[in-house]
């Protein structure tokens, strides 16, 4: 494994593996290598490049080296009373880097947008083995394209992120959940809806396979009461709300959020419009399941290698993740949904505007495959 | 005038009626216009200070039609400038003379909306404002607001990724987009993002809006719409300078408010909105903040004393809280009507649209007032506050010989101040032709090859929008060299930046 120093350093790991034709596969913590299809390609190690180049709470902006633990950044935002809005989640060990290039985001995304909606800027090497920098530093910039959105949640296929900045956001003073409990996933979806398309402020709605809806109200105190209040009265044609402990409410959370209690050794994360979670969890018949994001991502546990969720997502609207599954599955399914033609032959030149020797194209997603045949 | 458009292509003007001949079979009746005195009116966008008629103007309805019209134009070399409203106060959407200029405003329609979900279909033409009006009797709306929403459309909004002044709590367009069909250059339709958050594969979306319509002509769009929050406050606090008032945004923030606006006026732009609107705006102050806050009343109430206590805190003279919808309303009135109010004390102004940190603001009133004094020329500032989004404006007389071209002088070293602080030159006015020959100050050659780059995926013979965004437009074979000889970059002992 090649341990990259710093961005200068890196350039040249890359420029080499370009004039000599070979692979490179970008690491943080390694946290998430088991998603995408088995590859051999030497490693290169993010993890050294740590450390926080600038944060000043007022201005809400962070910037950080990319190899930083991610569990190091969220506390050193909360100490300030701030957060990463974008909830992000992960193992001990990753990185801030792998966690915005992978695209996690929490529970709160329904409502705060993603790890896309928060990465303002960053300096990266691409696979040209250069160094450039995109976006700003500041939290409201239209400068140039959004290249920092491409980089989020693109999973390494472009360049190495070595440095980003993040907006910051007040945590909240307090956040209490409620919940409801019994309601079937049509039940639930239909709670939820109402609750995010309520003005109580809802900031995130999750339903957990054994009948427990939870939504999270959160904020100043007398804002938050206030709330909690009248949403039963609100939503009482829905169910029946009842406040719980937040020590209580928080594993159930982290359950939906990261598909974590999910069983089945095949596991699914399906983003999809909400109204159709209730419908995936009936045609694929299994009771392994979650849904987040107030339906709006269901994660679903199989024993064996069915594709329902991806015939499913490709016939009705939405996209199937393959997110664990043993080695030969991942072989033969991609991670991702194949994208239509026309988008998958834009995608390659996009990768390719970034990669043009293929450096960062492991096999570990199948689209880096197709790009020969979309190009040829 | 300091900005050049590129050289018209002979060859493309002398072939304009063949040109029209074959739009016209694509969009028939008046879906074609090439006379002459019928382009006058699309001469120019909300950069009124550049004015060029395009080759001819096309209006289609449908993206068949789009398709057809882009695919023609790619076959035949012609270049293409796409426009929505024509409000980009950037010059996105100013015409060249050799390019048919693609008009999007007649795809009106509202053609979905899922109120279960919370997302809205439509069509690209449609005004910003009237997406908000088709949800608004079910209590939602759409949250991005730029001040020219009542005339500008989302398929602008899209290209620009407009924000507004609640963009600080709720989001640019970016953050409020679910997916869009765009066509490209080539003609072929795409379909970028869906209805559901967070695809898979590469952020394409995420990198279209925002573009400039230099990436593909937007034919449809899916927003979130959001519930409508159930009341507002607003306070208006009045500070000696500046330097205070910037305090008071800080502490809000520090105390962990993030208010749904926070505008600051500068003294010249507190006189000038008065004069125009008579809102009871104190005029003995140095810098006028407004600060609105949206949501659950209980909420509102708590944060209004919050913010009025800061306020006091950090030396407010006066202070006024919004009593109900008509005062919350006056206070914005004169907000509002800064630009038109800047307009009436002067013939011509130029508004600026810098971010910098907002812990350098103190510095860089300072250095404008300096500047000022060099120029001769005044200058009022408004400021989205709690973002840090500066827009001063820069009073001129466009009938005094070499006025523009000292406006202008004096708005390049605004925007190069504000980078040289950390900020960047245009928050949410977009590069355009504007902003475009200062990219360098902000992006190397790297970055900006980089980003050209990703130009030449989606439109190789750079036939959409040129002319803008990029100082110098690269060939895209030229970009794509990676210079590799016998299996060696040169040089290969250089670090490389």
């Amino acid at each position: 494994m090649l341990e990259a120093r710093d961005a200068a350093d890196l350039a040249q790991i890359v420029a080499d593996a370009a004039a000599q034709g070979r692979k490179l596969e970008l690491r943080g913590g390694g946290t998430r290598a088991e998603f995408g299809a088995p590859r051999e390609a030497e490693v290169v190690s993010l993890a050294g490049l740590t450390g926080v180049v600038d944060y000043d709470p007022a201005e809400l902006v962070l910037t950080v080296r990319a190899g930083t633990p991610l569990a190091e950044v969220q506390a050193l935002v909360a100490a300030e009373g701030q957060m990463l809005a974008f909830e992000p989640w992960g193992d001990p060990g990753a990185t801030i880097g792998g966690t915005v290039a992978a695209g996690v985001a929490g529970s709160r995304r329904v409502t705060a947008g993603s790890a896309r909606d928060h990465l303002l800027g960053l300096t990266a090497v691409s696979g040209r083995g250069e160094v450039f920098v995109a976006g700003a530093k500041v939290v409201k910039n239209v400068t140039g394209y959004d290249l920092p959105k491409l980089m989020a949640g693109s999973w390494g296929r472009l360049g190495a992120m070595t440095e980003l900045t993040l907006k910051v956001l007040p945590a909240p003073r307090l956040t209490v959940t409620l919940t409801a409990e019994g309601l079937a996933p049509e039940a639930a979806h239909a709670l939820m809806a109402a609750a995010l398309g309520s003005n109580a402020d809802v900031s995130a709605a999750a339903h957990l396979a054994r009948g427990i809806t939870l939504l999270r109200v959160s904020g100043f105190a007398p804002s938050v009461e206030a709330r909690c209040a009248a949403l039963p009265k609100r939503l009482a044609a829905h169910g029946k709300l009842s406040r719980i402990d937040e020590a209580e409410a928080a594993p159930m959370w982290h359950e939906a959020m990261t598909g974590r209690a999910i069983k089945g050794a095949y596991k699914w994360r399906i983003h999809l419009p909400p109204r159709l979670a209730p419908y995936f969890i009936d045609i694929c018949g299994t009771d392994d399941w979650a849904m987040d994001w107030g339906g709006g991502r269901l994660w679903l546990g199989f024993d064996g290698p069915l594709r329902t969720p991806r015939k499913l997502a490709e016939a009705d609207g939405g996209e199937a993740f393959l997110v664990q599954a043993p080695p030969e599955f991942r072989a033969q399914v991609p991670a991702f949904q194949r994208r239509s033609p026309g988008v998958a032959a834009l995608e390659a030149r996009v990768r390719r505007a970034f990669d043009p020797r293929d450096v960062f194209a492991t096999g570990r997603f199948a689209e880096d495959a197709d790009a020969d045949a979309v190009s040829a | 005038m300091t900005i050049a458009m590129p050289v018209p292509d002979a060859d493309v003007l002398a072939k304009r009626e063949r040109i029209a001949r074959a739009l016209r079979a694509i969009v028939p009746g008046e879906g074609v216009i090439d006379a002459p005195e019928a382009l006058r009116p699309w001469e120019s966008d909300g950069l009124t200070a550049y004015r060029q008629p395009p080759l001819l103007v096309v209006l289609p309805e449908t993206t068949a039609q789009v398709s057809a019209v882009l695919a023609w134009c790619h076959a035949e070399g012609v270049k293409v400038v796409p426009r929505g409203a024509g409000t980009s106060l950037s010059g996105g959407a100013l015409p060249l003379a050799d390019a048919v200029l693609l008009g999007l405003g007649k795809f009106k329609r509202v053609l979905e909306v899922d109120y279960e979900d919370r997302a809205a279909v439509v069509q690209p033409g449609v005004t910003n404002l009237a997406i908000t009006q088709a949800v608004e009797a079910r209590g939602f709306y759409y949250a991005p607001d730029p001040s020219s929403q009542i005339a500008c459309t989302i398929g602008g909004n899209v290209a620009e990724n407009s924000g507004g002044v609640h963009c600080l709590k709720y989001g640019l367009t970016t953050n409020n987009v679910l997916g869009v069909e765009i066509v490209m250059m080539d003609g072929e339709v795409v379909r970028l993002g869906g209805r559901h958050l967070d695809p898979g594969g590469l952020d394409l979306l995420g990198v279209v809006v925002g573009s400039e319509g230099l990436l593909g002509v937007v034919t449809e769009v899916t927003v979130r719409i959001l519930p409508k929050p159930e009341t507002a406050r607003a306070v208006l606090v009045g500070f000696p300078d500046a330097e205070q008032a910037g305090a008071c945004v800080a502490q809000v923030i520090a105390e962990g408010i993030i208010p749904a606006g926070m505008e600051m006026m500068d003294r010249p732009a507190i006189h000038a909105a008065e004069a125009f609107v008579q809102v009871g705006y104190p005029l003995d102050v140095g810098a006028l903040l407004i600060v609105e806050v949206d949501g659950p009343a209980a909420e509102c109430d708590f944060l209004i004393g919050e913010i009025a206590r800061i306020a006091d805190a950090n030396g407010a003279v006066t202070s006024r809280v919004s009593e109900n919808e008509a005062e919350r309303m006056a206070f914005w009135a004169g907000r509002k009507a800064a630009f038109p109010a800047v307009g009436r004390i002067s013939p011509d102004y130029l508004c600026m649209d810098g971010t910098i940190p907002r812990r350098r603001l103190p510095d860089v009133l300072r250095r404008m007032e300096e500047l000022s004094g060099e120029y001769g020329l005044r200058v009022a500032n408004v400021f989205h506050a709690g973002d840090g989004n500066l827009h001063p404006l820069i009073l001129y007389d466009a009938n005094v010989p070499g006025d523009l071209d000292k406006a202008e002088a004096f708005g390049a070293d605004i925007l190069r101040l504000c980078v040289a602080v950390g900020g960047v030159l245009t928050g949410e006015h977009g590069v355009g032709i504007e902003k475009r020959d200062l990219m360098p100050e902000m992006f190397s050659e790297v970055d900006l090859k980089q980003q050209q780059r990703v130009k030449c995926a989606f439109d190789p013979e750079l036939l959409l929008n040129p002319g803008k965004v990029f100082p110098v437009l690269h060939r895209c074979a030229e970009l794509g060299r990676m210079h590799v000889h016998h299996g060696a970059l040169p040089h290969p002992e250089l670090p490389r930046f």
